[in-house]
């Protein structure tokens, strides 16, 4: 199976090994992450006020070359993953903004006919968990890892329909794929500070550690995310607990990473 | 209500398409913000001071640039209010002023590390620059 792949302006460069990870991973699993040819940057964050329209076109651009090769878009970056469906959803729903985007469009008029999805969606819905589980050659057995949702994976959930937002499972549903055992922590699905590292690193500061505390306290030997912005919070701010690509743990676990120096 | 805060009150609901009546000031909003401790006014009251025409004192406030964007308030509001919204089309009011963006290219190479992601970067300009 083939699907349009959106890999975002992180992962061509410091998270350059969750895209690698996720390439790698996707190809065992039969899949191939296609990328959209000149596809631009998703802006990192969905801009709610409806009269902005301009920030939202590169979304609606990717969108639509999927579209034009009929098949679904797939993110890994839980940032692109956000804006991008948060785009799409308004493309369907908001006929003013869609008849205002379009206007930039010229002949490739779009009104939110592609299905989009996360990756760990993709290995949940397009592959499915007792599958990868049948593919898994090296089970990270008695690992405890915790899962960090972060914000942008989950809401806002009436876009998102990922998950439970407030008692998700799908990654402790492919920790459990890969071999290895969930651990639950309270702060799993609060926010790491995202960008106002930038502008507060202290407050970042405050809010990564209360993430990494609750995972500590609960057991986890490290823990998973999707999200480069969640992991550099996380690393910069705490030291406790290790915090690694989902992507990369699910390719060590299929035997397909290249870097065997563990 | 002064026709300057009617103007003020009507444009932001345009933007954000939120209905600030719909609040029952549970205080939810606030109580779940990962940035309360750091803002002057916190979600409820941007509910509440919109719709009753304060928007002043939230235009000139660093509260605009707190919010993280995380959507908590938006999840969890029992009445489907959505403060976020509300916080960044006072925000977007706010930088959309001529010479007021919150944060210019200039200001950047002075925040970067070696590690730090290009998305923190995009984001920062997203929020905080028109």
């Amino acid at each position: 199976m083939k699907v349009s792949y959106f890999p975002g302006c992180t992962l061509k460069n410091k998270a350059i090994d969750l895209d690698n990870y996720a390439r790698l991973s996707a190809e065992a699993l039969g899949i191939t992450l296609e990328e959209i040819e000149n596809w631009q940057c998703c802006g990192g964050v969905f801009t709610t006020s409806k009269d902005e329209v301009a920030t939202k076109l590169s979304s609606v651009r990717a969108l639509k070359a999927a579209q034009d090769k009929a098949q679904p878009l797939v993110t890994v970056c839980s940032a692109c993953h956000n804006v991008i469906k948060q785009t799409n959803s308004a493309m369907q729903n908001d006929g003013e903004f869609a008849s205002k985007v379009n206007r930039y469009m010229a002949d490739d008029q779009y009104y939110g006919g592609t299905r989009v999805y996360h990756y760990l969606e993709m290995l949940r819905d397009l592959v499915g968990f007792e599958n990868i589980k049948a593919k898994v050659v090296n089970p990270l057995t008695g690992k405890k890892i915790g899962a960090y949702y972060g914000c942008l994976l989950l809401r806002p959930n009436t876009v998102m329909q990922m998950d439970d937002p407030e008692n998700p499972s799908i990654i402790e549903d492919f920790i459990r794929a890969i071999g290895a055992e969930p651990v639950v922590y309270p702060y799993r699905n609060e926010c790491c500070g995202g960008y106002i590292a930038m502008e507060s690193p202290e407050f970042a500061k405050k809010k990564s550690k209360a993430v990494v505390n609750s995972a500590a306290k609960a057991g986890c030997d490290c823990i998973v995310t999707a999200c480069p912005l969640c992991k550099y919070n996380l690393v910069k701010n705490t030291s406790d607990v290790p915090v690694i690509y989902f992507t990369e743990l699910l390719a060590q676990a299929l035997g397909v990473k290249e870097d065997t120096n563990e | 209500m002064s026709n300057k805060n009617e103007y003020l009150r009507d444009e932001i609901i345009r933007i954000s398409g939120v209905n600030p009546k719909k609040c029952m000031r549970c205080g939810k909003c606030s109580g779940t913000c990962p940035a309360y401790d750091e803002m002057e006014y916190h979600p409820h009251q941007f509910v509440y001071m919109v719709e009753t025409g304060d928007i002043e004192p939230l235009l000139n406030s660093q509260s605009l640039y707190k919010c993280l964007s995380c959507f908590a308030c938006v999840d969890r509001c029992p009445r489907g209010v959505e403060p976020a919204k509300v916080v960044e089309a006072v925000r977007l009011m706010a930088i959309r002023k001529q010479g007021a963006n919150h944060m210019t290219a200039n200001d950047v190479p002075e925040k970067l590390d070696d590690d730090m992601p290009q998305q923190a970067i995009v984001s920062a300009f997203r929020k905080y620059t028109k």
